[in-house]
């Protein structure tokens, strides 16, 4: 578009390079395409079959399509407790995060005191102790406050992993809000807090809404957390109660299939919705 | 995702305006106003905003990593106070059992695969996806779905597929590629293929996302110049367009090399905790759990643990010290502030 503007041999070059790359490129990204989804494709349809038809021929078509295995796993009540385990975890920990990230990067981003660089150093040191790391004593010190089996021990943990990344991304965006408007809500009889509530929160949404999602789809899919603390099948969260299943059911192919494309739907969903927000957020936290 | 920001930040600290805080007293006056000392209520104001923070913070990601430090010097079974103390001989007893070194071994092959083909194959999806074609964003979008769907997803499904008797033998014969046919799992010689071959499945959509942005932001002007000079496509990529790319793929392979040196979920859930040894596809991870909270034996989990710390934090470093120095300054931060 903007070579079209410009000399008249630029552009022919251009076009040239583009017509003769273009069915190539668009016949690579179709092969792409089909090798990123197919296994996904593969979950979703095999579920629609009958296991006799996938021991005769695991890789083929389902004839006739079976509704079974789907409507066996939404008609019990284990998927739904799941889900509804999964949800809860998910959102608190977002909101937590949120929350708490935000309070945070503010003082850190418009604040000046004592401690302030040393608190930022910190934070950003936890960016170095990933969960994997400190799962195991974090398994003992969620039960020696008693919290083993429960939600809440899986989403306070949950929460105080995300916060590193969460003011990381945060306190650039408060930090990139002019100081005139500070002053002028300042004049206007604005105090530090309700600045914060009137004009902090609005302008920051765009980040905060990254920040929201990354740890929505995060909690959603996390494993190693909820498999230490959650042994108690009432408590499982969707990650856990795929593999009980697949488990539990590993002569039911069919059925682990249904599950797990249900199981895959939600974070799907979301990521569809908000996927130019997750994709700039990346590359943004990415590149600073 | 969360481990896509470790690195920018360690990065960052140093570019920080006030890394020593407060700065107040000695604050030159054409400064922000409300810099002129802070009262009570201000300090009212920082303690509520970040106290549960910090409460929560601390006792959840620091705390632990410090008991964990702790116990790796105890043999202890999880229950009762730690009275064992046996030194160092856990972290002896970790460097002396070849199950670790096979799994930190195994780590190692991981990192180099992972780097070598994912980075490659990346880059060029990523310029093959920057040229102007429609339905980019679709694409785009199609290209990151299994980097969202769970491990677990990920892990029950490739190993239904890749089972004996399942789909990817079954296609192989149909297509006429019997002869290809194999134990994809549980082979020793060919299963840490396979683990890699579903990591970078799973895994690089987020490089060439990333890759992707960084091209986008190349100025087309660069191009155009070089074209106009008589240079072919391959040229400009090379001569320019790479360089350019230079910081994100640095980036990109720290990030990738961490999480390598981190993997557990994709190992534990196809091969589970006794399998994976014998497979050849332990991580220091699932060792960790397998020796560790499974086994009962929380001091050497502890000790493990602390190693693989250890192992990863002096990667980071080297890694920064030679690789990342360049970028320092400019590219990563340049953006923040």
């Amino acid at each position: 578009m903007a070579t079209t503007a410009i000399g008249s041999g630029r552009v022919t070059r251009a076009r040239r390079r583009l017509a003769w790359g273009s069915p190539s490129v668009y016949f690579v990204a179709l092969l792409l395409i089909g090798a990123m989804l197919a296994p996904v494709v593969y979950i979703i349809i095999g579920g629609f079959r009958t296991n006799a038809q996938i021991t005769t021929d695991p890789a083929g078509w389902p004839s006739p399509w079976q509704l079974g295995n789907y409507l066996g796993v939404l008609r019990g009540d284990v998927f739904w407790r799941e889900v509804a385990n999964s949800t809860i975890v998910a959102l608190s920990t977002t909101a937590g995060v949120v929350t708490l990230g935000l309070m945070t990067s503010f003082i850190l981003a418009r604040y000046r005191f004592k401690g302030r660089g040393a608190m930022f150093a910190l934070f950003a040191a936890g960016l170095m102790f990933p969960l994997t790391v400190a799962i195991t004593p974090l398994y003992i010190v969620v039960k020696t406050i008693g919290l083993m089996n429960t939600l809440p021990g899986v989403i306070l943990p949950q929460i105080g992993f995300a916060i590193p990344t969460t003011i990381i991304i945060l306190v650039p965006f408060l930090r990139a809000i002019p100081d005139e408007i500070q002053e002028a809500s300042a004049i206007d009889g604005c105090s530090r807090l309700g600045f914060f509530w009137r004009m902090v929160l609005p302008l920051s949404m765009p980040g905060v809404i990254t920040v929201a999602i990354l740890t929505f789809i995060t909690s959603w899919n996390s494993y190693l957390l909820p498999l230490f603390i959650l042994n108690r099948e009432s408590t499982f969260t969707l990650p856990l109660g795929v593999q009980a299943f697949a488990s539990q059911y590993s002569v039911d192919t069919a059925k682990v299939l249904a599950f797990t494309s249900l199981s895959m739907i939600p974070a799907l969903v979301f990521f569809s919705l908000f996927q130019r927000r997750i994709v700039g957020g990346l590359t943004g936290a990415v590149k600073g | 995702m969360a481990r896509s920001e470790r690195e920018s930040v360690a990065n960052d600290t140093p570019a920080d305006p006030t890394p020593g805080g407060g700065t107040l007293a000695v604050s030159p006056p054409a400064r922000r106003p409300r810099r002129r000392g802070i009262g009570w209520r201000a300090r009212l104001e920082i303690a509520v905003m970040t106290g549960p923070t910090m409460l929560v913070f601390v006792f959840f990601v620091i705390f632990p990593v410090a008991v964990a430090a702790y116990y790796g010097f105890f043999s202890w079974q999880g229950y009762g106070p730690a009275t064992d103390f046996v030194g160092l001989n856990n972290y002896k007893l970790i460097f002396e059992d070849g199950t670790f070194i096979d799994a930190l071994l195994h780590n190692a092959v991981i990192v180099v695969l992972s780097l070598a083909i994912q980075g490659p194959v990346a880059i060029l999806l990523a310029l093959l996806l920057n040229r102007k074609i429609r339905g980019q964003t679709l694409i785009r979008v199609l290209v990151f779905i299994p980097y969202v769907i769970s491990e677990v997803v990920v892990g029950t499904g490739w190993s239904l597929m890749l089972q004996s008797e399942g789909a990817v033998n079954s296609l192989l014969v149909h297509i006429g590629l019997g002869w290809l046919r194999n134990d994809w799992l549980s082979d020793p010689d060919l299963a840490i293929w396979t683990l890699t071959a579903i990591l970078t499945w799973k895994y690089i959509g987020f490089a060439v996302i990333l890759f992707l942005a960084a091209l986008q932001g190349i100025p087309e002007e660069l191009t155009e110049a070089a074209a106009i000079d008589g240079a072919s496509y391959w040229q400009i990529q090379r001569r320019i367009t790479l360089p350019l790319l230079g910081p994100t793929i640095r980036i990109w392979a720290f990030l990738s090399m961490i999480g390598a040196l981190q993997l557990f979920d994709l190992v534990y859930i196809i091969w589970g905790q006794y399998i994976a040894a014998t497979a050849g596809t332990s991580t220091m991870a699932t060792y960790m759990v397998a020796n560790g909270r499974i086994a009962g034996e929380y001091g050497y989990g502890n000790a493990v643990a602390v190693v693989l710390f250890c192992i990863s934090m002096a990667a980071a470093l080297i890694y920064q010290r030679f690789v990342l120095r360049r970028d320092t300054e400019g590219a990563i931060t340049g953006g923040r502030s």
